[in-house]
């Protein structure tokens, strides 16, 4: 499948059953470089086996997956680390699963980026929610891929650790590198995406900025267009049926 | 691999409760083990009172036989409380302070003499037993019972020996003393010698008929006393224990008992680390993040083995190393003994690679592991005989297919020159490893899912 000249990642047709359930149906998108693309959709919409699909976890069922050369970095919902470890012996430990050439500069380097160069001989166990989505995301970082999936990192963070993990991820998106974020949390979508990918049931009913949402709504559900996003947003999923 | 490896040992280094089991763990188990190879039963507690005059001798006809220092052997088997008599040998049983009184009372070398009179009369012991403890009082009562039953083999094959010596002098004649008087006896053998001789002297008729029939029954009692011989000895011995080993060839107890402890100990370790570890990866999120290209899921499950391997090899060697001090051991074997828990090892981390694959949480693998080693490893002790066959067919099968039993195998022919060969235990083990490491690599398929 071709896919424009400026695509760091394009998926087409995507599917993928769950036994007897469409936990995806044909979903079609692209990303480009340092784009920040947030997935959003209720409970079962598909946004983690579609992260879970582009990430290389999960094998879809059908459809097909460009991604570049330079890899994907994958950051899991919950923390993937050794919270026995510390968090340089973290990162240590992943630099050199990379096959870094010099492992020791990565995690420097990543305890720097990550802003964690004071906590670096904590176990990982003793650092906050927020501290620990951090030490994950720079372990993600490692390979340096020009793709960023995150499966709602803000879960579980204080306002003050979203907006430093925010400000974190905008940052990456700065030096070229496209995110794509899943979230149950509207504000933080328009607030951070660039574009919005809506999926329901499997589906992708919108893919554009949150302004061309709000439009959408605008026309399908008028009654709803002025109010707050999140609450246009469920309107606009109550009239496609969702 | 090796940074894995390395993480491993470094997270279980960073949990000072699992670090210190590890070691006192084998460090005890090598404790209890060398003390009960070292020790012996513990001899029951019995009040033993002697009232048999000291310069008495049992006698058997004209011989005596030497001392038979019962006091010494009973007293070898049983702790003996030294008592001055009956009343006393009661208040000590009464009281509790031993289990029972053994009282041999004065009359008793006079009455086991007087077996090989014409008026024999019993000889009796007396037991006097406190059945608080019904396990000591039953190993008192097995005890005593077999100093009875030897004493009585003893002096029967006495009795019977000198009989047949009186009968060999009925048939064969000799020189016999009476009262310090020696006598000539002429014996059967010569007495139809000398029948058959006169024979022809005498006339035909009544006298010479009778001759024939007194010579006749010199003959025959002498030919059938022959065999009365053999069959008096038997006797004493009815029933002769002819041992013949025909399969199998174990290892000396205390070389068993050690195989077991330091199999066991290798087990436990193995199969709860390498399960645990495993389960750890999934609790901890990052089996996805690994298997994303850093590590294959069979070069983790190879390095979790390897990491049981290790620890395990550490373990065992520190508990054969602690059991040294109780019991020699032939560490020219070495390589042997490497080789042996290098086998059970990968064989035992195979399959608690399966089970943490399996299980999933370490919480249910911990409790798996247990459910599944303690049982098997008993199982693996059944001897054959001690349950129904049938019962051990399916104890054999159950046996076979886990690793505890080949590596016990295993183990025994390292630590045992004596002993059968290596060769097929670990070939046992090798087959378990593959069958094993197959299944986890098939469970750790759905390890990641919710």
């Amino acid at each position: 499948m071709e896919g424009t000249a400026t695509a760091a990642l394009e998926a087409r047709g995507l599917a993928k059953l769950y036994g007897g359930r469409e936990a995806l149906r044909g979903v079609s998108f692209e990303a480009g470089a340092g784009e920040l693309v947030a997935v959003i959709g209720p409970n079962g919409a598909g946004k983690t086996t579609l992260l879970s699909i582009l990430a290389g976890i999960v094998k879809p069922d059908g459809g097909e997956v460009r991604l570049p050369e330079g890899g994907v970095g994958w950051i899991p919902q919950q923390a993937a680390l050794y919270r026995r470890l510390t968090v340089a012996e973290n990162l240590l430990l992943f630099a050199r699963l990379e096959g870094h050439e010099d492992p020791r500069g990565a995690a420097a380097e990543m305890l720097e980026l990550a802003g964690l160069g004071e906590r670096r001989d904590e176990i990982v166990a003793r650092l906050s929610g927020g501290n620990q989505q951090r030490v994950n995301i720079a372990i993600g970082l490692l390979s340096r891929p020009l793709v960023l999936l995150l499966d709602e990192p803000s879960v579980g963070l204080d306002p003050r650790q979203r907006a430093r993990l925010w400000e974190f991820v905008s940052g990456l998106a700065g030096g070229g590198t496209t995110v794509i974020f899943s979230t149950h949390d509207i504000q933080e979508a328009e607030r951070y995406g660039q574009r919005l990918l809506v999926l329901a049931d499997g589906e992708s009913l919108f893919d554009g900025p949150a302004g061309e949402l709000r439009e959408a709504v605008r026309s399908e559900a008028p009654e709803a267009a002025d109010r707050d996003f999140e609450t246009a947003f469920v309107a606009y999923l109550h009239h496609r049926g969702h | 691999m090796r940074w894995l490896l390395l993480k491993d040992l470094q997270i279980l280094r960073r949990s000072p409760l699992q670090a210190v089991l590890l070691v006192v763990y084998p460090v005890l188990i090598a404790l209890l083990v060398g003390f009960a190879i070292s020790r012996g039963p513990e001899k029951p507690r019995v009040a033993f009172l002697n009232e048999v005059p000291a310069d008495t001798r049992v006698s058997v006809g004209r011989q005596q036989l030497p001392a038979a220092g019962v006091g010494g052997r009973i007293c070898a088997r049983v702790e003996c409380v030294a008592v001055g008599d009956r009343k006393e040998a009661v208040e000590e049983v009464e009281s509790g302070d031993v289990l029972a009184a053994l009282i041999l009372p004065e009359d008793l070398i006079d009455r086991i003499n007087s077996l090989s009179t014409l008026t024999p009369r019993t000889p009796k012991v007396e037991v006097l037993i406190n059945e608080e403890d019904p396990v000591k009082a039953q190993l008192v009562d097995e005890r005593i019972a077999t100093l009875l039953a030897r004493a009585n083999l003893a002096i029967a094959q006495r009795i019977v020996k000198e009989g047949s010596r009186y009968l060999d002098l009925l048939i064969d004649g000799g020189r016999f003393r009476v009262a310090g008087v020696a006598v000539q006896i002429l014996g059967l053998r010569a007495t139809a010698q000398i029948l058959t001789a006169l024979e022809p002297a005498l006339p035909p008729g009544p006298l010479r008929t009778s001759l024939r029939q007194v010579t006749s029954f010199a003959t025959q009692a002498r030919d059938n006393l022959d065999v009365a011989t053999p069959l008096i000895e038997r006797l004493a011995q009815p029933i002769e224990v002819r041992k013949e080993v025909v399969s199998g060839s174990s290892p000396p107890l205390e070389i068993f008992a050690i195989s077991v402890a330091a199999t066991l100990t290798l087990a436990f370790v193995v199969v709860l680390l390498v399960a645990g570890s495993l389960a750890l990866e999934r609790e901890e999120n990052a089996f996805p993040r690994l298997t994303r290209g850093l590590v294959s899921p069979l070069g983790l499950l190879v390095e979790k083995a390897l990491l049981g391997i290790a620890v395990g090899q550490g373990v065992t060697l520190l508990m054969l190393g602690g059991l040294q001090l109780f019991v020699p051991l032939q560490w020219s074997r070495i390589g042997l003994w490497l080789l042996a828990i290098l086998a059970g090892g990968a064989a035992l981390g195979a399959a608690g690679g399966a089970l943490g694959a399996a299980a999933r949480e370490v919480r249910a693998v911990s409790l798996l592991a247990f459910m599944v080693t303690l049982p098997v490893a008993l199982l693996s002790l059944v001897p054959s005989g001690a349950i129904g066959g049938g019962l051990f067919d399916l104890v054999e099968i159950v046996t076979a297919v886990f690793p505890f039993k080949p590596a016990l195998e295993a183990m025994s022919a390292a630590l045992d020159s004596a002993g059968p060969g290596i060769g097929r235990p670990l070939l046992h083990l090798a087959i378990l490893t593959a069958a094993y490491g197959l299944l986890a690599r098939l469970a750790l398929r759905r390890f990641a899912a919710v």
